[in-house]
């Protein structure tokens, strides 16, 4: 079964992965480990857990413009998220993924949804997200 | 997004690699924000000028070897560490050829090796209206709500994007429809003598940014009296508590003199107060010290001034750093040159004070030093110093921070909001 959940493309791509949730924003530089992708702020709702390879869904970004370098270290060394899901997408996180693409040709979609949409995902749900088509596929 | 014949030349790669890939970053980026098309601007200020992570240092030198040149003028933020006295700083062998290459790599793009993150006080300096387009969190701020320049808060790596083409999309911060206040903030209960007392201003910048988060704000009852490095201290605390772009302080921000130029003739969404117990409860929550010893002083987030570096010389006249403590200021080369002329530099030298240029204490070796407690007259430094460094640290005014040198014990004298 299947069930579809319509958004607004930020950055077009196509990938597949599993969901995990948070509902406080996060800052890349200082809250994510670069080598690792691990959550490495204490204070973090997700700390300790591991962005590599998710699709990662948190509300919007914050802090300091060095983000979209540690977004891009990130896909260098395969520790980046599969796709990011958002309320609202400042330039700052759209930037990596962006920089990324014409860098390294590795996409990393992002996908914004209004805010019932976006309670629909949970942690640990196996989606695809089309930022493309701008359409999640949660697959039951 | 609309493109001229020149830009869609480039996209083809008709001017070469690097151009190709920076233009396509700043399309991709004008596309995500609605941006109609691209926009001259006069100036770059650099962000990622640190060396953190390979793959920034691998973006920039690719883009340096390609052949790319900087479109405009472009200064540059710290570098991480001093690049001249950087053994001095602790940094080991291994690590420091890749701060070499970045700075190198910059270069070579032809950007200016201001080395700063208060470009605004030497460099190249934008006027009331200019369209640039800056990195580096406190500098936007200021740029915007000082001088009435007109930036977003660009990334790392989409600021040499926008040097290398010297463009940006038209969106955001640039236009004046979105520089219009959406909340008002009222300074309450606040008396003239709390205003002469320096460390108002950081605790009120950190206290707007947690309250304006990314929205603009305007603030009502910030004297006239304030100076460039009292703004200076507020826009960087402001910075670091929220993704701060631009805020209106009401009479000293060029397009808001009035209440009615700040909201455009509409009515703020909101308002809110800040009042003196709030300033000294900012005081203690970027407090996250648990002892009293300190062994580290740190000042210069953002770079110190000559006035700064004056009024340090001023409060340390006769003392001495105790044995137990370093004290370390930051500044730029061209402050540096400049206190070293006239002497200042051998007084603070002579109390046991080390001037450091081109670095940030945030990025300090911390390997090869055991700091255990630093203190600081930065609300910036002291919002990020425990969660980046580990290291614990207290916020004081300048002559707190000493007064605590001298003692090696967290001293405070009394302040208005804090009386003993």
């Amino acid at each position: 079964m299947e069930q579809k959940i319509k958004g607004r493309c930020v950055v077009p791509g196509i990938a597949a992965g599993e969901v995990l949730v948070t509902s406080q924003p996060i800052s890349f530089w200082g809250e994510v480990d670069p080598a690792t992708g691990l959550i490495n702020d204490p204070q973090h709702e997700l700390f300790r857990q591991s962005v590599a390879g998710k699709v990662l869904v948190f509300p919007f970004g914050k802090g300091s413009s060095t983000g979209s370098l540690i977004m891009l270290e990130l896909a260098r060394v395969g520790k980046a998220p599969a796709a990011i899901v958002n309320v609202r997408t400042e330039p700052i996180l759209a930037t990596g993924p962006i920089v990324c693409k014409h860098f390294y040709g590795k996409e990393i979609p992002i996908i914004s949804l209004v805010e019932k949409s976006f309670q629909m995902l949970e942690t640990g749900q196996y989606v695809t997200v089309n930022a493309t088509e701008k359409v999640i596929i949660i697959h039951h | 997004m609309r493109l001229t014949d020149e830009e869609k030349s480039i996209l083809d790669g008709k001017q070469g690699e690097a151009a190709r890939i920076a233009l396509s970053v700043l399309v991709d980026l004008g596309e995500v924000f609605g941006a109609e098309s691209l926009m001259p601007v006069s100036q770059v200020h650099i962000d990622a000028t640190l060396y953190m992570v390979d793959a920034g240092l691998q973006f920039v030198e690719k883009l340096a070897n390609l052949g790319a040149k900087t479109a405009v003028p472009t200064s540059l933020n710290p570098s991480a560490i001093d690049l001249v006295r950087w053994k001095e700083l602790g940094v080991s062998p291994e690590i420091f050829p890749k701060h070499h290459r970045l700075a190198a790599a910059y270069i070579k793009m032809q950007a200016i090796p201001t080395w700063t993150c208060a470009p605004y006080q030497q460099g190249i300096i934008p006027r009331f209206g200019e369209q640039i387009a800056w990195g580096e969190s406190n500098a936007i701020a200021f740029a915007n709500s000082v001088i009435g320049a007109r930036t977003n808060r660009y990334a790392d790596l989409m600021d040499i994007c926008a040097a290398i083409i010297g463009k940006v999309p038209k969106f955001g911060l640039h236009l004046s429809r979105n520089r219009k206040a959406k909340m008002l903030i009222e300074l309450k209960g606040f008396t003239g003598s709390m205003f002469e007392n320096d460390a108002i201003y950081p605790l009120l910048g950190y206290l707007v940014g947690e309250i304006a988060s990314d929205q603009v704000a305007a603030v009502l009852g910030m004297p006239p009296s304030v100076t460039f490095d009292n703004l200076k201290g507020f826009f960087a605390g402001a910075a670091s508590s929220g993704a701060v772009g631009l805020c209106h302080l009401v009479g000293i921000t060029p397009e808001a003199q009035s209440l009615e130029m700040c909201f455009q003739g509409s009515q703020p969404e909101n308002v809110l107060q800040i009042t003196p117990e709030m300033i000294a409860d900012s005081e203690h929550r970027l407090q996250t010290v648990q002892s009293e010893g300190i062994d580290w002083i740190t000042t210069g987030c953002p770079h110190y001034s000559p006035a700064e570096f004056m009024r340090l010389a001023e409060l340390i006249n006769g003392e001495k750093v105790h044995s137990s403590v370093a004290f370390w200021a930051f500044t730029s080369r061209t402050v540096y040159a400049w206190i070293k002329e006239n002497g200042i530099l051998k007084q603070l030298a002579d109390a046991g004070i080390t001037v450091f240029t081109d670095g940030c204490p945030l990025q300090y070796p911390r390997e090869s030093w055991n700091f255990s407690a630093a203190m600081t007259d930065s609300a910036k430094f002291a919002n990020y110093c425990y969660s980046q460094t580990g290291l614990p640290s207290a916020f004081g005014s300048l002559a707190d921070c000493v007064d605590t040198a001298v003692s090696g014990k967290i001293r405070r004298r009394e302040s208005p909001w804090n009386k003993k």
